[in-house]
């Protein structure tokens, strides 16, 4: 039998190492299933799961749908426009709505810090964190830990480096957290507008130029830069962000080391990453999409339910053993 | 104190070792040779036990027989009712099975619903021309209409019994015990 | 007519006439008649004793929220005097944030009706500096202190306008009253719900710099300097303001500052767990700043201990962090949280305390109280410093319930408190807690 994750995926932060390696650990078979000419298995079949987006995300959103389909489960998409978020009904609301329709487990991203764990500590159905406000996002980094991984064959000892705007990014402290809790180093480059008050007291070194960064670093995970950073001042242009932040090939030349090159998607190409490295040789994006699905699948498997006091029921009266 | 059990020796290793070369001479036999046969072994030991017939089925035949494994961890009718989920092994598979006789390789067949969930499993890889299985241990006890086309070993057991099976791979050495 | 009473056998603190002896305290016709030991009384006299308890002018609050009209579900003038009085103090000063904003000579006399109706604590109304807060148009402050504001602010919000603040400084000079600013730079507080340092990187909430306070001081200082005028700083929660006031204090400026029982016991590590009730504008903030926040009020840098009370209904707090309302209240645990936290932990004296929660508010907003003078308004407390007791929201007086104390053990109450002589609050008599 495997460890206990507990009822809720939240964030990595409470997260011990062995869970964390729990994860990735059942991600592995779970990859194989994709494989399959029949990329079903049974395992989930019959429960119900609702994803439920307050924010849009399509590729977070297909992700978990082909994991919720792959393990035969019944899933249902909730948009925020047109349900009653947008009505204005509020967050418990929706829960109580969602438990009483006998939920068995909700995928929920929503645009505020702390409201997966709002709505797991009142609701009993299961619930996974896609994405809340600026907190974290724990499938992403549990993917972005099993690509490093593959790629290195370990994460203890990794320099990974975050780029771009670690700021707003829930992605980027999730990383922080599950790269520091498996023995890697973590750093971070970009401009200090965009970098969030008190992060080396952490543990994280700071890089202000890319060059650095790049000098340092085993890993780079560029992080996607939004518009609305422009817009509301943080810097002045993409296109500056990209003369002094951007991954370039020829940035990349200098490094001692072949560097391992990840992005969460969707890419700004030609903002944060030229385009010849995102196609390039050590590129592993596209493995961090298909790991995405794998991961996603052993996150839903290892949190549904199990009752285990009916294991002690079958023990009890049939003698045991599925031979 | 845990209560005290009773532990017999139901096969050692030369035991093993002979029941072992049988299956293999049985499992050539009902493939009718070797043209279409693929041996696949079930997690855990059953891996071993196939890897360990595959050969001898070669050094007889002197051609190379494929051989897998699948995991049936996400098939279990009983996943419902574990608490903490159950670790899953590889599933691998050499060749498309259309076609091939596929050999189901055990440690021990009981109920029969891990053999449902490998039926199961099996249906979602192809559409095998023949499924046979094949088990070190028949202990009787079933609970399903299934049975196995070639057994090592034969042995009556009762509920609250268990058939522990060990290989040297896994386990430092080859044995079958009976605990009561 | 109420028959006179006579406060026997407790330990009399008045800051006022600096007092603190074992003696009575009579009160005849809803003034203070005699201090003393021993005191005769007239015949009929209600003789109450108190002693092993604190006798004490009535407490002050000079920052409330009372959420009448407009939010009548959340407080009232009324329910809000009630938990006034069972809380220690004998008059507020309710903010004008109301809806309609409080910015004019009916609203504001409503608000003193509303006051008398009630008959408990006295609700001095603040009158708004803009017209409905809108930081453009100055409101009639001479009209507002007619029908009995005594001072103005536009608390919710700074007063954004440097001109506007100033305008407001040099004509409030003509009534006397002083300028209330909540001080708070808008555009670096933008969008923030939690004072910005580690604590919120880690939960992923936008901070509010300490500096977003800081200039707003900074300025306000300056501007009373220029002006000459009264300004009050509300609710101050950085040691960088503190260092503002002080200075501009030595430099003789017109500048007083209160600080609420929350910034004196709590930091930021109150939101881990993303807690609403951890959440309040200006922010909770780090452990230097409630240092600094303490020696500052025990110097009287700081004048005054204020709640900032700030009632929500239940359901608009149970929410994701960045979604709920900012604001606790405060007025049924304000004496006892300081008490405990303060005087029991050796921060201020029990007179200290008296005084910058009684004498020196009523000082600044010049209101009667704070006194036990003879002759003054018998606006009385009887305070017993061993009470020990837990914070059951669900007991409060107050319609809400908002309150980061729940559960806490405290020690330190009101046992009666007298309003114009009259009891208006009597713990031993009422079956709530």
């Amino acid at each position: 039998m495997t460890a206990s994750l507990g009822k809720d995926l939240v964030g990595l932060e409470h997260l011990t190492p062995e869970q964390i390696r729990l994860i990735l650990d059942t991600a592995e078979p779970f990859k194989e299933v994709s494989e399959r000419p029949i990329k079903k298995v049974p395992a989930l079949r019959g429960k119900t799961i609702v994803n439920l987006f307050f924010e849009a995300s399509t590729r977070t959103r297909i992700s978990f749908e082909f994991a919720e389909k792959r393990l035969s489960a019944d899933t249902v998409n909730v948009a925020a426009s047109g349900s009653s978020v947008s009505k204005g009904e509020t967050l418990v609301d929706t829960a109580k709505n969602l438990e009483a329709m006998r939920i068995d487990m909700v995928v929920m991203r929503h645009p505020s810090s702390g409201a997966a764990g709002f709505l797991g500590q009142r609701i009993r159905s299961n619930v996974i964190n896609a994405g809340d406000g600026k907190h974290e996002h724990p499938t992403q980094a549990l993917l972005d830990l099993l690509t490093i991984r593959d790629k290195h064959g370990k994460i203890e000892g990794l320099k990974v480096c975050l780029v771009g705007d670690v700021l707003h990014s829930r992605v980027a402290r999730s990383n922080l957290w599950g790269l520091t809790k498996l023995g890697a180093q973590v750093g971070v480059c970009g401009p200090h507008t965009l970098m969030p008050r008190g992060i080396e007291e952490l543990g994280v070194k700071f890089f202000p130029r890319i060059e650095e960064a790049i000098e340092w670093a085993d890993v780079l995970n560029v992080l996607r830069l939004q518009l609305e950073r422009m817009e509301m001042g943080f810097i002045p242009s993409l296109r500056e962000y990209y003369r002094v932040w951007g991954v370039t090939p020829e940035r990349l030349e200098r490094s001692p080391r072949p560097i391992t090159i990840m992005h969460p998607g969707p890419m700004n190409r030609g903002v944060e990453i030229d385009s010849r490295v995102a196609d390039g040789p050590h590129s592993v994006i596209l493995d961090q999409v298909t790991n995405g699905v794998a991961v996603r699948m052993a996150v839903l498997y290892l949190l549904a339910g199990g009752r285990p006091e009916l294991a002690d029921a079958a023990k009890r009266g049939a003698g045991g053993g599925t031979e | 104190m845990p209560p005290k059990s009773d532990r017999t020796i139901l096969l050692d290793a030369r035991a093993m070792s002979r029941a072992l070369q049988r299956m293999a001479v049985a499992v050539a036999e009902l493939a009718h040779g070797t043209a279409d046969l693929v041996l696949i072994g079930i997690q855990r030991r059953g891996v071993e036990l196939a890897e360990r017939i595959a050969k001898l089925i070669e050094k007889d035949e002197g051609v190379t027989v494929p051989r897998g494994a699948l995991d049936i961890t996400l098939y279990r009718d009983d996943l419902e009712t574990v608490g903490p989920k159950p670790v899953i092994g590889e599933t691998r598979l050499p060749v498309d099975l259309t076609d091939k006789h596929a050999v189901i390789v055990d440690d021990v067949l009981y109920t029969g619903r891990t053999v449902r969930a490998e039926l199961d499993e099996l249906a979602d890889f192809g559409r095998p021309k023949r499924i046979s299985l094949c088990v070190l241990v028949d202990r009787g006890g079933r609970e399903l209409p299934i049975q196995a086309d070639v057994v090592g070993q034969v042995v009556k057991t009762g509920p609250g019994d268990r058939v522990e099976v060990q290989v040297e791979e896994l386990d430092g050495r080859d044995q079958v015990d009976l605990v009561r | 007519m109420t028959p006179p009473l006579l406060l026997q056998g407790g330990r009399v603190i008045d800051p006022s006439r600096g007092f603190d002896q074992a003696a009575d305290l009579l009160v005849v016709d809803g003034k203070i008649a005699a201090v003393g030991a021993g005191i005769a009384a007239p015949a009929g006299t209600e003789v109450r004793s108190v002693v092993g308890t604190i006798v004490a002018p009535g407490l002050v609050d000079v920052h409330v929220h009372l959420r009448e009209p407009g939010n009548e579900d959340e407080e009232t003038v009324a329910s809000g005097a009630r938990a006034a009085v069972a809380g220690g103090f004998t008059a507020v000063c309710a903010m004008p944030n109301t809806d309609p904003v409080t910015d004019n000579q009916a609203a504001v006399g409503f608000i003193v009706r509303q006051s008398v109706r009630a008959g408990l604590a006295r609700v001095y109304p603040i009158g708004a500096v803009s017209v409905g807060q809108g930081g453009e148009k100055l409101a009639e402050f001479g009209e507002m202190v007619g029908a009995g504001a005594v001072a103005v602010s536009d608390d919710g919000r700074p007063v954004a306008s440097s001109h506007m603040m100033r305008t407001a400084l040099e004509y409030a000079r003509t009534f006397g009253i002083p300028v209330a600013d909540h001080c708070e730079d808008p555009t670096l507080a933008a969008g923030g719900v939690m004072h910005e340092g580690l604590v919120a990187s880690r939960l992923g909430l936008k901070g509010i710099p300490a500096a977003a306070e800081e200039i707003m001081v900074g300025r306000n200082c300056l501007l009373a300097g220029l002006t000459g005028g009264h300004v009050h700083l509300c609710h101050m929660s950085t040691r960088g303001s503190v260092e503002l006031i002080r200075r501009a204090k030595a430099q003789g400026i017109r500048v007083t500052a209160e600080v609420t029982p929350h910034h004196l016991t709590l930091t930021d590590h109150a939101c881990e767990g993303y807690d609403t009730h951890a959440k309040m504008n200006p922010p909770l903030r780090e452990a230097a700043d409630v240092a600094a926040l303490r020696a500052a009020l025990k110097e009287g840098v700081i004048d005054c201990i204020a709640s900032d009370h700030a009632p929500h209904a239940y359901d608009e707090k149970e929410a994701a962090f960045d979604d709920a309302p900012f604001g606790i209240i405060g007025l049924e645990t304000a004496f006892a949280v300081a008490h405990t936290e303060l005087v029991r932990g050796g921060v201020l004296t029990i007179n200290d305390l008296i005084a910058r929660m009684s004498t020196e508010p009523a000082k600044i907003f010049h209101l009667p109280g704070g006194t036990l003078a003879v002759g003054a308004p018998a606006d009385v407390v009887v305070l017993d410093l061993s009470a020990q007791w837990n914070v059951e929201p669900a007991a409060f007086h107050s319609k809400s319930r908002n309150t980061p104390f729940a559960g806490r053990a405290l020690t330190g109450r009101a046992l009666l408190t007298l309003v114009a002589g009259k009891t208006v609050h009597d713990w031993g008599a009422s079956a709530a807690p």
